[in-house]
C-alpha cells in the first residue's frame, strides 16, 4: 500500500507530523514504517504534550535508586532491599470493554514491575465512574472490579488498597488506574538499556495475535459516537500465562545472562525494541518470521503493532540461549531468538528475507514531536458567601447520615472483598484503612501504600488540588505509622489541545511538584493519560497519586479503629471550618463554587512529622487522617472499625458545629491516646507548635455530640455500608 | 515430620503453605507437578491458586498432572493428603473426595474471614482440637460445594463432612453461607478420612498480625496428631 498524508492522518498523525517523518527519512515511509511512527509518536507513547512540563517534577532524593524513565521507579528500603513501583492508566480500553480493559491494566503494570527483577507484592487501584444515576455506571463498575480481581487474584498478588469515586464528569470516560509494588534486592535490579553488539534479542511469553493493534493510538484520541467500533483495539488478558512468565523471568533473573529486558506494553514489539535500542544507543535487527504468532498470515505491520499481552523482549549474553530456553520450556512458554543488536543505530525489520522497514532509532525517539501547548492560567475562585445562621437549622445526625452514605464516602467492601487481599501471607493492613500494609517477607519491615486523588479540588483550583493530593497520600502513610518515601503519579486529563484542560494539567503538575519538593517526597515513576474526553467534554482533572512508605518494625503499625474505652481523642491541626468544595457544600447545600481548602505545606510537614515522632515513641493507639467529609466522618469510621463510641466536646471556637464537624481543612489527623500518656503527648505537640484540640473520650456504643445528638455505632454502620451493596444488588 | 507441597503451573499459595508448615515444625519440600516421584512424606498438600488458569474447569487439568498418579497412590495406601482451595478442586477432579465445586452463588470472588464448625474429630486432621469453631479465611470464586442426593446421603452416613460455614457461635444457616454450598459444607473427607479437601486457607491465619491465628491452632494440632 502506498502511503500518503491521508493514510497518515487516519493513523492519528497530524499533517505536519507526517511531513516531518518524510523529511527525517528523506523519503515516504512504507505502511509498516508509518505504523511504527504513529505508534511511537502518539501522545500515549511520546508524551509530546506533557514532556516539557514533566521535567519540572521533583524526582530526586536520597532514597531514589531509579526515577522516571524506566519501566518503574525504585526506592531504597534499607538492608539491601528496594521497592519497585508505578501506577498506570487503562482508561480508554476499560470504558470500551471494562473486564478486559481493567484486567490488562493490572497485568501491564505488574509486568512493568517484574521486568525490573522485582516480585510483585501488592496491587492498588484508583477507579472513577460516572454518576450513580448514569445508566452505564453499574455495568462498568461491575466489569472493572471483576477484571481487576480476575487478573490480580490469579497472579496471587494481594490487592491491598484502592479508591473509588463517582462524578458525572466520568459519564463518558471512566478512569482505571492500577498500581503495583514489587520487592527486589538492590543489586539485582534489571534495566531496559541494551548493550553490546551482536547480542541475541529474545522474544518470550505469549504468542502474537491481532488483538490490541493501535491500542496506544486509541488511547491518544477523544471518544466519539462510534467508540464501540474500537472494541477490537482492546487487548485480551491471560493472567495464567503472566503468572508463568513472572516465575520464568524471575528464575532467569536469578542468573547472570540478561543484559536488558523490556516488557511489550503499549505499542508492543515496536516500542519495546526501540526503547532498548535507544537507551543503549544501538541498532536492532529483527526477523519477523521468527516471531511466534497466534494467527496465520500476519503482516509485518500487524506483528509490529499488536498489543497482545504477556510478552517480553530480552537482550541476552551470547551463548546463554540454551540455558534460558530451558527455563521457558519448563514453564511452557514460547521462546524465540528473533534478532540481534547492531551498530547501525537503525531498527531494521526483515520478513520473508526482504527488508520491510529501516528507520533510524533517534528519529522515533529524540526527534519525536514535542509541543509547548497553549494553556490557560486559573484564578482562585472567590469564597462563597454562605449564610451561616442557616447552619443552625441542620440536624447533625441527618447530615451525618447523608454524608456517610454518599457514594464517595460509603464503605467499598463490596469492591475489595472481590479482590484477594491476603494471598502471600503478609498483608497486615487490609483495604479500608488509611493505607494498605504488607510485610517485607521474612523481615521486621513493612511497606505501606496508598492511592488518592481529589478531582473536585483540582477542578476548583489546580495548583492547590495538586498539592493537596500529594499531602493526602503523605498523611495516609503517616496515619499507619509509615515514613513516606516517594510517589508515583497517574495524570488523567482531558484534551491537551484544549487550553483549559492543558492549563489544568500544567498547574496540577506545578502543585504536585511544589508539595513533593517541600516534603522531600519525590516522584519516581508515572504516566500521563490525556484525551479522557468525549466530543468536547473532558473529565475533571484527576491526577492520581500513589504513595509508598516504610515501617522499620511492622509491630508498630497503627490502624484507625478505636481501641480502648476511656482513651482520649485529640484532633491535630487547626480547624478553620472550610466549607467551600467540601462534601457538605456539594451534598447538603448543593453549592459547587468556591475555592478548595488551602494547603499549608509547613503545617503538613510539621504536623505529620510530629505525629510520626509520637507513633515511634509508642504513644498513639489509633490514628486517622481527616479528609473528604471532614472530622465527624473520620470519627465515624474510627468508631465503626473499632466498634466503640465517643463522647465528643466541640472546642469553644467561634465557628459553628457544622463547620467544625464537616469542614475540610487540610493537615489534620485524629489520634487516640491513653490518659497516662496524655501529658507527654501534649507536651510534644506544644514543643513542636502543633495546634491540637482535645475533643473527646472513647465510650461504649454511641457518638454523643451534645445533649441533643446521639448516634449508635449500628446506625453509623448501616449508613456507611448499605449504599453500594444495594446499588449493585 | 515430613511434608510435601505440590506446585502446579498457576499455583499461588504454594509458598504461603511452605511458610506455614515450616513455621509449625514440618520439614517441607516443594514438588514440581511434572515430577514422577513423591519424596518420602507424612503429609502431601495441594495448595491454592489457579492451576492451569482455572481454564476448562478449576482443578481439572492439574488432576491429570504426572505427579497426581503418585498422589493418588499415596492417598489410596492411606497417606495423609490435604487440598486447600484450588487444591480441594483438584482433589474433587481427581476423584479423591466426592462432589463438585461450582461457581459461588452470587457469581463473585469472595475474600474474607469466615467461621467454620468442626464436627468430626475422629480423624488425623482434627483429632484433639479443643475448639469447636475456628475463624478461617476464604478467597475463591468456585467454592460452592454440590453433590447429588445419593452422594449426600452417603457422605453423611459415613460422617465425611469435615467443616461447615457457621457464625461465631457455631450456628449454621443460609445467611452465613458465603458461597451457596450445599449444607454449608466448607470441607470434606474421603471415606477413610485420610484425604481432606477444604476451601478455607488456614495458612493465611498463622500470626497475630494477619487476619487471625486459628490457622496456628490447626497446624499445631495437625503436627501433634501426626507425630
Amino acid at each position: 500500500m502506498l502511503v500518503n498524508e491521508k493514510i497518515a492522518i487516519e493513523h492519528g498523525l497530524k499533517s505536519d507530523e507526517y511531513k516531518k517523518i518524510c523529511k527525517l527519512l528523506k523519503r515516504v515511509p512504507n505502511i509498516t514504517e508509518l505504523g511504527i511512527f504513529s505508534a511511537m509518536w502518539n501522545e500515549h507513547c511520546s508524551y509530546k504534550s506533557s514532556r516539557i512540563h514533566l521535567k519540572k517534577l521533583h524526582t530526586k532524593g536520597k532514597k531514589v535508586i531509579q526515577g522516571p524513565g524506566e519501566n518503574a521507579g525504585v526506592v531504597d528500603i534499607e538492608d539491601g532491599d528496594a521497592i519497585v513501583f508505578k501506577i498506570e492508566s487503562h482508561n480508554h480500553p476499560s470504558f470500551i470493554e471494562p473486564y478486559q480493559g481493567a484486567a490488562t491494566g493490572v497485568g501491564g503494570i505488574m509486568r512493568d514491575v517484574f521486568t525490573m527483577g522485582a516480585r510483585p507484592i501488592a496491587n492498588l487501584n484508583s477507579i472513577h465512574f460516572g454518576s450513580s444515576q448514569n445508566k452505564k455506571t453499574k455495568n462498568l463498575l461491575r466489569g472493572v472490579v471483576h477484571g481487576i480481581g480476575g487478573y490480580g487474584n490469579c497472579m496471587g498478588v494481594p490487592t491491598i488498597a484502592g479508591q473509588t469515586s463517582f462524578d458525572s464528569s466520568y459519564n463518558g470516560n471512566i478512569l482505571v488506574n492500577a498500581m503495583t509494588l514489587g520487592l527486589v534486592k538492590k543489586n539485582k535490579i534489571f534495566y531496559s538499556k541494551a548493550a553490546g553488539l551482536n547480542k541475541p534479542v529474545i522474544y518470550v511469553g505469549s504468542k502474537t495475535g491481532r488483538d490490541g493493534i493501535h491500542g496506544a493510538s486509541m488511547a491518544s484520541a477523544s471518544f466519539d459516537d462510534k467508540i464501540e467500533e474500537k472494541k477490537p483495539t482492546v487487548q485480551v488478558g491471560d493472567p495464567f500465562t503472566e503468572k508463568l512468565l513472572l516465575e520464568a523471568c524471575l528464575e532467569l533473573m536469578a542468573g547472570d545472562s540478561i543484559i536488558a529486558i523490556q516488557d511489550m506494553g503499549a505499542a508492543g514489539l515496536t516500542s519495546s525494541s526501540i526503547e532498548m535500542a535507544s537507551k543503549g544507543n544501538l541498532g536492532i535487527e529483527i526477523n519477523l518470521n521468527k516471531v511466534p504468532c497466534r494467527e496465520t498470515k500476519m503482516t509485518p505491520y500487524e506483528i509490529m503493532l499488536s498489543e497482545s499481552q504477556e510478552r517480553m523482549l530480552i537482550v541476552l549474553e551470547n551463548g546463554k540461549e540454551d540455558q534460558a530456553k530451558k527455563i521457558f520450556d519448563k514453564w511452557g512458554l514460547d521462546f524465540a531468538v528473533i534478532g540481534k543488536t547492531t551498530n547501525t543505530k537503525n531498527i531494521e525489520l526483515f520478513f520473508d528475507k526482504k527488508s520491510v522497514a529501516k528507520i533510524p532509532v533517534n528519529t522515533l525517539v529524540e526527534n519525536s514531536p514535542m509541543y509547548d501547548r497553549k494553556w490557560k492560567k486559573s484564578k482562585l475562585p472567590k469564597k462563597n458567601k454562605i449564610n451561616k445562621t442557616e447552619f443552625n437549622n441542620f440536624k447533625i445526625k441527618d447530615v451525618l447520615k447523608k454524608i456517610l452514605s454518599n457514594p464517595n464516602i460509603c464503605s467499598k467492601d463490596w469492591i475489595w472483598e472481590q479482590y484477594d487481599h491476603t494471598v502471600m501471607g503478609d498483608t497486615i493492613q487490609k483495604p479500608g484503612g488509611d493505607s494498605g500494609v504488607v510485610r517485607v517477607h521474612g523481615t521486621e519491615k513493612a511497606v505501606a501504600a496508598t492511592v488518592d486523588s481529589s478531582a473536585i479540588y483540582c477542578w476548583a483550583h489546580p495548583i492547590t488540588g495538586g498539592k493537596q493530593i500529594v499531602c493526602e497520600t503523605w498523611r495516609n502513610l503517616i496515619s499507619v505509622g509509615a515514613r513516606p518515601i516517594a510517589i508515583t503519579n497517574c495524570l488523567n486529563f482531558g484534551s491537551p489541545e484544549n487550553e483549559e484542560n492543558m492549563g489544568e494539567f500544567v498547574e496540577c503538575v506545578q502543585g504536585i511538584s511544589e508539595a513533593c519538593k517541600y516534603l522531600d517526597y519525590p516522584v519516581v515513576s508515572g504516566n500521563v493519560s490525556f484525551y479522557n474526553q468525549t466530543k468536547d467534554v473532558g473529565v475533571k482533572p484527576t491526577p492520581t497519586i500513589g504513595g509508598v512508605g516504610l515501617l522499620r518494625n511492622y509491630k508498630n503499625m497503627i490502624t484507625m479503629s478505636f481501641k480502648d474505652i476511656g482513651n482520649q481523642v485529640l484532633l491535630i491541626g487547626k480547624t478553620e471550618g472550610h466549607i467551600d468544595q467540601s462534601l457538605f457544600a456539594r451534598v447538603i447545600l448543593d453549592e459547587k463554587k468556591g475555592p478548595p481548602p488551602e494547603v499549608n505545606l509547613f503545617n503538613e510537614k510539621n504536623n505529620g512529622e510530629t505525629l510520626l515522632n509520637l507513633i515511634e515513641k509508642n504513644y498513639i493507639r489509633s490514628a486517622h487522617d481527616i479528609s473528604l467529609g471532614g472530622m465527624l466522618t473520620a470519627i465515624s469510621k474510627m468508631c465503626i472499625k473499632g466498634n466503640k463510641g465517643i463522647k465528643l466536646k466541640k472546642p469553644t471556637y467561634l465557628i459553628s458545629e457544622i463547620e467544625y464537624f464537616f469542614g475540610e481543612d487540610q493537615g489534620r489527623y485524629l489520634i487516640e491516646v491513653n490518659p497516662k500518656d496524655l501529658k507527654e503527648v501534649i507536651n510534644i505537640l506544644n514543643k513542636n507548635s502543633v495546634h491540637y484540640d482535645e475533643i473527646g473520650t472513647i465510650i461504649e456504643n454511641d457518638i454523643e455530640i451534645n445533649q441533643k445528638t446521639k448516634v449508635t455505632i449500628d446506625e453509623l454502620r448501616s449508613y456507611n455500608t448499605s449504599w453500594l451493596k444495594k446499588y449493585m444488588a | 515430620m515430613k511434608s510435601s507441597v505440590i506446585t502446579f503451573p498457576g499455583s499461588n499459595c504454594d509458598r504461603d503453605m511452605d511458610v506455614a508448615l515450616t513455621k509449625f515444625g514440618f520439614k517441607n519440600k516443594m514438588v514440581w507437578h511434572d515430577d514422577q516421584e513423591l519424596p518420602k512424606s507424612d503429609l502431601i498438600v495441594l495448595p491454592g491458586g489457579f492451576s492451569y488458569g482455572d481454564y476448562l474447569r478449576c482443578g481439572s487439568m492439574a488432576s491429570k498432572s504426572k505427579i497426581m498418579h503418585s498422589v493418588i497412590n499415596f492417598a489410596k495406601s492411606g497417606g495423609l493428603v490435604m487440598g486447600i482451595c484450588n487444591g480441594f478442586q483438584i482433589l474433587v477432579e481427581a476423584g479423591l473426595v466426592p462432589g463438585v465445586l461450582l461457581r459461588n452463588k452470587y457469581l463473585q470472588f469472595i475474600c474474607k474471614n469466615v467461621h467454620v464448625k468442626v464436627d468430626n474429630k475422629e480423624n488425623t486432621f482434627f483429632k484433639n482440637l479443643d475448639k469447636q469453631v475456628l475463624e478461617f479465611h476464604i478467597a475463591h470464586n468456585e467454592g460452592n460445594y454440590f453433590c447429588t442426593n445419593d452422594q449426600l446421603k452417603e457422605i453423611e452416613d459415613n460422617n465425611q463432612i469435615a467443616i461447615y460455614y457457621c457464625d461465631q457461635n457455631g450456628n449454621t444457616n443460609d445467611q452465613i453461607n458465603p458461597n451457596g454450598s450445599i449444607k454449608n459444607i466448607a470441607g470434606i473427607f474421603n471415606k477413610e478420612k485420610n484425604v481432606l479437601g477444604m476451601m478455607p486457607h488456614p495458612e493465611r491465619m498463622i500470626d497475630e498480625s494477619l487476619s487471625g491465628e486459628d490457622g496456628s491452632i490447626f497446624f499445631k494440632n495437625l503436627l501433634n496428631n501426626i507425630k
